[in-house]
């Protein structure tokens, strides 16, 4: 046993150095001359031009509405429970019996929920948890806020009119 | 003194330094534009037209950050380093003549800031200095990551300046002066430096890499290995004084070689026919011809420094950072030894040819 010796001998040339700087001049002035006068370049030019993500990217929370705009959450807290970064935090309460549109069905109902999006992960826990269906995953990555605060997204912004999994253009 | 040499000594310096700080910003834009078209991306393209006004951009934010001085920082030379910085290259380019001679009204004009005969010690005295912002900083901003900067710093420039100052020996034997503007009216006469010495040329280009910090020498500020070195510590306007240093500095390392091997002023192939076709055309006389002159001589030195800026750009989107052991090897064991031999065989050479 013992170690293996896999480093490897080099030529004059190589040793030299000088050759292989050259080589390296020339590729990059390809490179320049390619960027500088044909104006190639990889670079998305990010607000005007979007990069196109899958719908299975996991974006920005939403909770999904009935037709009646009632949120389909029954506030069972399945998903708090599994969210590894514990940044859900739903508060219950019955439901009133009169605007209770099916019946028995619904007669829980988040109070209030509370997503702190900086503590998010975005593993998507959340939503293969949810029995209802009701807390997804957008394929929206543009979060940023000015305040942290603004960062905990409330019940008011996780129902807003979602297009599929896509973001409402106009909202 | 009298008062027009005064005047025009005014007006050398003025041009000078307008001339480099008016480079400094075309220059970082071309450094990341040039980065950036290397590297098949766009770069800063958003303020103004193609990004020019990015560095303005920056020059305010720069500003109006916040001016943090580490606590048990010591305050004299951590404010004294940057101004080292950006002063000790300045005073170096003091001595680099930027042509021939001009006449203004009636009287001569020697187009260089500083007539001195020892021109060349000069300049090597302030390139020298170039490694105490490094030490003064890194150690006055008590900071583990910026003293580790500075010792590499001050090992590495103080390594090379060997070899950079045994090449530049060498050409002091061809050209048999101290004297920038002997030396380029002696490479007019025969060929440039480059020719008679390429070996020492060489050992000199990369010898100024190591001195102004450049990649692949750029080790006292390593971002990857020691956070930003020397500098960490800096913030707001003292880094922007930093960051303009380091363009300074290779303004003068450029000019320095294009004056020691490339020629200096000396018009460009071609040029010499423009300059009398401009001065026949328009009538000038000896007078004119001689300010034309002077003009093509300041853009041929021009041009020539602006080709090693480009170099500068060139190989620092080409090559890695060397490893610290590599870099001593480099310059212990390979240069310095071979500007040793080269010293001897231009000396031999110049014995022969001149016997
Ligand atoms: S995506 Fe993961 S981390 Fe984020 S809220 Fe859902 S379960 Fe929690
Ligand atoms: S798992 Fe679904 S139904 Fe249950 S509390 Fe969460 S979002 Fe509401």
């Amino acid at each position: 046993m013992g170690t293996i010796n896999v480093s490897k001998k080099y030529t004059a040339v190589e040793k030299a150095y000088l050759p292989a700087i050259l080589i390296g001049m020339k590729i990059t002035m390809k490179r320049f001359i390619q960027g500088f006068l044909f104006r190639k370049s990889w670079t998305i030019m990010y607000p005007e031009k979007r990069r196109d993500y899958s719908d299975r990217f996991r974006g920005a929370h939403f909770i999904s509405v009935d037709p009646k705009k009632t949120e389909n959450c029954t506030a069972c807290f399945l998903c708090e429970t599994v969210c590894p970064a514990e940044c859900i935090h739903i508060v219950a309460e019955e439901r009133d019996e009169a605007d209770n549109s099916y019946g028995v069905a619904k007669e829980k109902k988040p109070a209030s929920f509370d997503i702190d999006l900086l503590r998010c992960c975005f593993c998507g826990f959340c939503e293969e948890a949810c029995p209802k269906d009701a807390i997804k995953l957008s394929t929206n990555y543009e979060m940023a806020t000015y305040s942290r605060e603004d960062a905990i997204v409330d019940l008011d912004h996780l129902k807003r009119p979602m297009n599929g999994r896509h973001e409402k253009k106009d909202s | 003194m009298e008062y027009f040499d005064f005047l025009q000594l005014i007006a050398k310096i003025l041009l000078v330094v307008g001339v480099c700080l008016g480079v400094v910003p075309v220059t970082v834009w071309f450094e990341r534009r040039g980065a950036a078209w290397m590297q098949g991306r766009v770069g800063p393209n958003r303020v103004g037209p193609f990004g020019l006004l990015q560095p303005l951009a920056d020059v305010l934010k720069f500003i109006h950050k916040e001016d943090f001085v580490p606590k048990n920082a010591n305050k004299f030379y951590y404010y004294l380093a940057p101004l080292i910085a950006l002063i000790a290259p300045l005073c170096a380019l003091s001595v680099i003549p930027f042509g021939d001679k001009a006449i203004v009204g009636g009287r001569e004009v020697v187009l260089q800031i500083a007539q001195m005969d020892s021109g060349v010690i000069f300049i090597l005295a302030f390139a020298g200095l170039e490694v105490y912002p490094l030490i003064l900083a890194g150690w006055a901003s008590k900071n583990k990551y910026s003293v580790l900067g500075a010792l590499r710093g001050s090992s590495q420039i103080v390594s090379y300046e060997i070899s950079m100052g045994l090449s530049l020996l060498s050409m002091l034997i061809v050209y048999g002066s101290f004297n920038p503007h002997e030396m380029v009216s002696w490479q007019v006469e025969h060929f440039w430096g480059a020719v008679v010495n390429p070996f020492g040329a060489l050992v000199f280009l990369i010898s100024i890499f190591a001195e102004t910090n450049r990649l692949p020498f750029d080790l006292p500020e390593g971002e990857s290995e020691i956070v930003a070195g020397y500098h960490l510590e800096y913030g707001a306007m003292k880094f922007a004084l930093f960051f303009m240093a380091e363009y300074i500095a290779m303004i003068m390392a450029s000019a320095l070689i294009s004056t020691l091997f490339f020629g200096g002023y000396s018009l460009l192939p071609g040029m010499d026919f423009l300059v009398s076709f401009i001065a026949s055309f328009f009538g000038f006389g000896s007078v004119g011809t001689t300010n034309v002159t002077a003009v093509f001589q300041f853009v041929s030195l021009a041009s020539k420094v602006a080709f090693f800026m480009f170099l500068f750009v060139w190989i620092r989107w080409t090559l890695p950072r060397f490893r610290f052991d590599q870099l001593m090897d480099l310059g212990w064991k390979i240069l310095f030894p071979l500007s040793l031999i080269n010293l001897v065989v231009v000396t031999l050479g110049v014995y022969y040819f001149n016997r």
